[in-house]
């Protein structure tokens, strides 16, 4: 027996298209337990987003997963949203970067967050409300019991953000996916909502995905990462793991590359040369080899597997293979 | 005194007391109007080939004052002194022989460009508005040169913007103010929207391009750690109004203003024994309306330090060295 709340095991999500088929999502496996924060970081177009609408049942129509997604003991990829729905939203929610994207823009925030309640809960409408002021009120939102009865286009930018959150925690979700929650707020409004989320995952023990492409925030949040190039996964560690003793030359890069205001600067940034994969047109071998310091003839021959290293390590590169 | 200052000690450019306030309609029907006053009251010089970044939450007025110095919006009030000469109210005529030499590039890179021409039509366009002269055969010429500068491949002269990633879109748009070999050009957050690979290329390209020749950068950006990477001096915009001034590694290492502290502290350090070690403060609440700013102190209603005299008396701006301008009651305690 286990306790991961979330279990994914080669997940793969393809979408076809009038220029053929792009290979979004490939052999994707990881898992989650409750209080933990996995991070899951990469440039964009890497597949990171798509790999938890995958999990969610949220795919573009031309988009098909395969592979499985066991909430606790229950598979839950393709089933009938009617089931889907009962963990969507209610122990699983997902968050993005526009808020609006979860947001209806014609209703008071008053009806959105009670219709949730009472018919996920059968809470009572008085009831209901009252817990969603309380919710808008843990999430920062100042004068609460006024402002629930406002619309969404209300809200400045960093509020509105808090409202989603505030929607997505209603039901208390033993698992919270956050897709680039902060990219769009300044610095100062992603401290108050990294804040926030850390308290969630102290209080309420919640697991939390946190998508993004700041290893800063990485840093700061998150337990185990998942770095993603291209569609894959190519490094998995611990926090300390990547930042401390990265294996991929990828993972390298992207460390060295992030300017840091902590110390002063060098003459030049260190720049990953080239430009990220286009899914639809990889090269044969490794997604990286173009852009890759240590790339050797068998890198563009065939393609790495996630050679694993030590217990929950492993790494997309000919370099871990020994040979 | 940093080196540019005591190199070349002659402002290309001077910025005294520039306001923008924006007219808005005033509430229901006979309302009075509202100004929203987006830049109000900036001072500061640029020198010769220095980087001068100018940072602040969305809305601050960062994106109003690199166009007001452009002449892009007409300023409300103040100077903008340009090589020696105010060009604010200037007439058409008398500034489109300046514009060769103020440049401006943007955020976003594919929506800045007219996807309706080329590339190598995009580039041209301002050599063949401001020097018709030079003929065909030299203005493709002194494209292909610029495109391979920049580090896009001439052959793709005749390619559109939409078939071009985040980054060398940029790259095009760095093409087309460089083409006139300007003197200043304002970056608008350029590298905000793109991936931190190509960030840093793009940070290096305009670094590169600095030196060969000789350019001023003013460098508008959200981002505190390539903001401490590529600019010399900073300035700290809160409503419209400049909280601190230095050179970048007083800002950074003794920041006097509880702004900058806060704007500092809050950004994320990718090492996890620092981040989750290291000192913070917080601001509560977000940005206050431009249309209705706090009495006294702009910043008085998020700032941890406020004292009583910051809701009445607006605090100067002191200097505290020649390097180093800061607009706080308390800045000495700080
Ligand atoms: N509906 C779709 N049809 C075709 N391709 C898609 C579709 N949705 C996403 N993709 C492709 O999937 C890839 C991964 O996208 P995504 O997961 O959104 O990246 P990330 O979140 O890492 O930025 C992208 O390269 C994109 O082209
Ligand atoms: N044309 C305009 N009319 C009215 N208000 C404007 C206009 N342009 C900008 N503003 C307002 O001026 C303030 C400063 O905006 P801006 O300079 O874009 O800030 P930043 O670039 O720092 O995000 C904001 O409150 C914005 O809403
Ligand atoms: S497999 Fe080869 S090209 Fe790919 S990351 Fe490793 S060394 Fe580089
Ligand atoms: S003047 Fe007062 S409110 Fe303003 S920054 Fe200084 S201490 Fe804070
Ligand atoms: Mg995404
Ligand atoms: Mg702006």
């Amino acid at each position: 027996m286990t306790n991961h709340i979330l279990t994914v095991e080669n997940l793969r999500a393809r979408f076809q298209t009038p220029d053929g088929e792009v290979e979004a999502v490939n052999d994707i496996n990881f898992h989650i337990d409750p209080g933990e924060t996995l991070g899951v970081v990469g440039e964009s177009g890497s597949g990171k987003t798509q790999i938890f609408l995958a999990v969610m049942g949220l795919l573009a129509k031309n988009g098909k997963a395969t592979g499985t997604v066991r909430y606790k003991d229950k598979d839950i990829l393709n089933i009938p949203s009617r089931q889907l729905n009962k963990i969507r939203g209610v122990t699983m929610s997902m968050i993005f970067q526009d808020p609006m994207t979860s947001l209806n823009p014609f209703l008071k925030i008053s009806k959105q967050m009670t219709e949730v309640l009472v018919e996920h809960r059968g809470m009572s409408e008085g009831d209901a409300l009252k817990r969603a002021i309380n919710m808008l009120d843990r999430v920062g939102i100042p004068g609460a019991a006024q402002r629930v009865h406002m619309y969404p286009h209300e809200f400045s930018g960093g509020m509105r953000q808090r409202v989603m959150i505030a929607m997505a925690l209603l039901c208390d979700p033993e698992v919270l996916i956050a897709d680039e929650p902060t990219t769009a707020l300044d610095v100062t409004v992603q401290a108050q909502i990294l804040d926030l989320l850390r308290d969630l995952k102290k209080d309420f023990n919640t697991a939390i995905v946190m998508i993004t492409h700041d290893l800063g925030v990485v840093a700061g949040l998150c337990d185990r990462v998942m770095v993603m190039y291209g569609g894959r996964i190519v490094e998995t560690g611990t926090v300390r793991d990547i930042f401390y003793d990265s294996h991929h030359p990828y993972t390298e890069g992207l460390l060295k590359s992030m300017p840091r205001i902590d110390t002063a600067s060098e003459e030049h940034l260190f720049a990953i040369p080239g430009q990220p994969p286009n899914l639809q047109n990889l090269p044969k071998g490794c997604a990286y080899q173009e852009r890759c310091a240590y790339v050797m003839d068998r890198c563009c021959v065939s393609r790495p597997g996630l050679f694993g290293f030590d217990d929950g390590r492993a790494s997309a590169c000919f370099r871990e293979d020994g040979q | 005194m940093n080196a540019i200052r005591k190199k070349k000690n002659v402002p290309i450019l001077s910025v005294r007391d520039l306001k923008v306030h924006f007219s808005l309609p005033g509430k229901g029907f006979f309302g009075p109007e509202r100004k929203l006053k987006a830049v109000d009251g900036i001072n500061f010089d640029l020198f010769p080939g220095e980087t001068l970044g100018i940072v602040g939450e969305s809305g601050c007025g960062k994106s109003t004052l690199g166009r007001a110095i452009l002449q892009l919006i007409p300023p409300t009030d103040g100077q903008v002194v340009w090589l020696g000469r105010d060009i604010v109210g200037a007439p058409h005529r008398e500034m489109q022989p300046l514009r060769r030499d103020l440049q401006i590039i943007f955020q976003d890179p594919l929506a800045s460009l007219n996807p309706r021409m080329t590339i190598g039509e995009i580039i041209a366009e301002p050599l063949v508005t401001h020097k018709p002269e030079l003929g065909k055969d030299e203005i493709k010429a002194r494209v292909k040169r610029m495109m391979a500068r920049v580090g896009l491949l001439p052959q793709m002269i005749n390619r559109y913007p939409h078939e071009f990633s985040g980054g060398q879109c940029q790259r095009i748009g760095i093409a087309r103010a460089m083409i006139l070999e300007p003197k200043l050009i304002i970056c608008d957050e350029p590298v905000s929207a793109l991936d931190v690979s190509i960030q840093a290329q793009i940070v290096n390209l305009l670094q590169e391009l600095q030196r060969e020749f000789d350019l001023s950068l003013i460098f508008i950006s959200h981002d505190l750690s390539i903001v401490r990477h590529i600019c010399h001096r900073i300035l700290v915009l809160y409503l419209g109004n400049l909280m601190e001034l230095a050179d970048r590694d007083s800002i950074y290492a003794a920041p006097k203003h509880p702004y900058t502290k806060a704007l500092i502290s809050a950004v994320p350090i990718p090492d996890p024994e620092i981040e989750r070690t290291k000192e913070r403060i917080v601001l509560t609440g977000d940005l206050p309306s431009p249309i209705n700013p706090p009495s006294g102190c702009v910043f008085r209603t998020r700032c941890p330090f406020a004292k009583d005299v910051c809701a009445t008396d607006v605090p100067s701006v002191d200097t505290i060295n020649d390097q180093h301008q800061v607009a706080c009651h308390f800045h000495e305690r700080m």
